[in-house]
């Protein structure tokens, strides 16, 4: 018996060690730090466009803070930008898909964080 | 007096035998010693791969607890005699730039030369660090079949129809800056070890900043095509 209970409560530990990671990930990472460490590569650090990605790219990156072009996308089209790459809005391939990273919450979480970078809403224009 | 003599020559023999066979393990051992009293600060030998955006950003160079699945042997062994630069904006791009009024730029003085090792350390280093083959199960061996793609068309598939030169740079001062050069990419690494990092690069590594192209089984290998192309060009 008491073999049977020490054997139970390894099995509780390990399985509670294994779940740890697994809940963290599932908690996801704050918007502004995933915008940090994927998406400044090519929109930049000012969320401009002007990451350190463009020199010798054919489309320029959109520029996060321009309001009244991001005032003229939903938060569905941002979202489906996001998770599956330019293509799926009819925009450039250079987007990648970020589905393998970004948990569709993480992706909601950006699409939060670029209306605060645009000052804008869906068809509202900036809060300018 | 022969009597006595038989055993020393014996164990004379033996001792011989043994040091033969124990030599390239003390070669792995001594590789090994290196690498985790000058290499560990920067590299990870043991795994697990970051989990976390915290466990990423303290990441200072590459993951090395897979590199006997990843690299090709004789190109650790002569780079980490002369150690060049792969990754232009440094091991993770975000450490090594700077906001300037014409966009970010590479913030050079943040970039630090990687330490060169002598022929025989590289040598010892080398073997020891294709021991490590974590991993393993994430690799096919021998799926890779050699083929061949004009440069044309290599770029044209690598460019135009998946953009990933958008992070990679397909030759010197021409491509992304983020990401690691692929001009030299089939000289460095294995050729199953690209097939499967492209198809998924989140299986090898959660949380790097290369997303999952979602690339069609006949690109992966057509790429290797393309790196192979590339690597036999000289651009020095």
């Amino acid at each position: 018996m008491k073999i049977k209970l020490t054997k139970s409560a390894t099995a509780l530990v390990t399985i509670m060690l294994a779940l740890f990671p697994a809940l963290a990930a599932v908690a996801g990472e704050k918007a502004e730090d995933n915008y940090r460490t994927y998406c400044w590569q090519c929109h930049g650090m000012n969320g401009d466009g002007n990451g350190i990605n463009v020199r010798d790219m054919s489309v320029q990156p959109r520029d996060h803070t321009y309001g009244k072009e991001m005032a003229s996308r939903s938060d569905d089209e941002l979202f489906m930008a996001i998770k599956e790459g330019g293509p799926a809005v009819n925009k450039s391939v250079l987007m990648p898909h970020w589905d393998g990273i970004f948990s569709d919450e993480e992706i909601r979480d950006l699409v939060r964080y670029l209306r605060q970078q645009c000052r804008c809403e869906h068809g509202k224009g900036t809060s300018d | 007096m022969s009597a006595a003599r038989k055993p020393v020559g014996l164990i004379v023999g033996i001792g011989l035998l043994v040091t033969l066979i124990a030599l390239p393990a003390q070669a792995d051992n001594k590789g090994m010693e290196i690498l985790e009293a000058r290499c560990s600060g920067c590299h990870d030998l043991k795994g697990p791969a970051p989990a976390t955006l915290k466990e990423l950003w303290a990441r200072k160079g590459p993951d090395l607890f897979y590199a006997g699945n990843k690299y090709k042997r004789a190109w650790l062994e002569s780079w980490l005699q002369k150690p060049k630069r792969i990754r232009p904006a440094g091991y993770f791009y975000v450490d090594h730039i700077k906001p300037t009024e014409d966009g970010d730029v590479i913030d050079k003085s943040t970039l630090k030369p990687h330490m060169a090792l002598s022929a025989e350390e590289a040598h010892d280093v080398a073997e020891a660090l294709m021991s490590l083959k974590a991993n393993s199960h994430l690799i096919t061996k021998g799926e890779y079949k050699p083929g061949k793609i004009s440069l044309t068309m290599g770029e044209m598939r690598f460019d135009k129809f998946r953009g990933c030169m958008a992070c990679h740079e397909i030759e010197p001062g021409y491509g992304g800056l983020s990401g690691p050069e692929v001009y030299t990419v089939a000289r460095r690494l294995q050729e199953d070890f690209m097939m499967s990092y492209m198809r998924d690069p989140q299986a090898w590594d959660p949380k790097i900043f290369m997303p999952n192209m979602h690339l069609r089984e006949g690109d992966l290998e057509k790429f290797v095509h393309y790196f192979r192309a590339l690597s036999e060009e000289d651009f020095e």
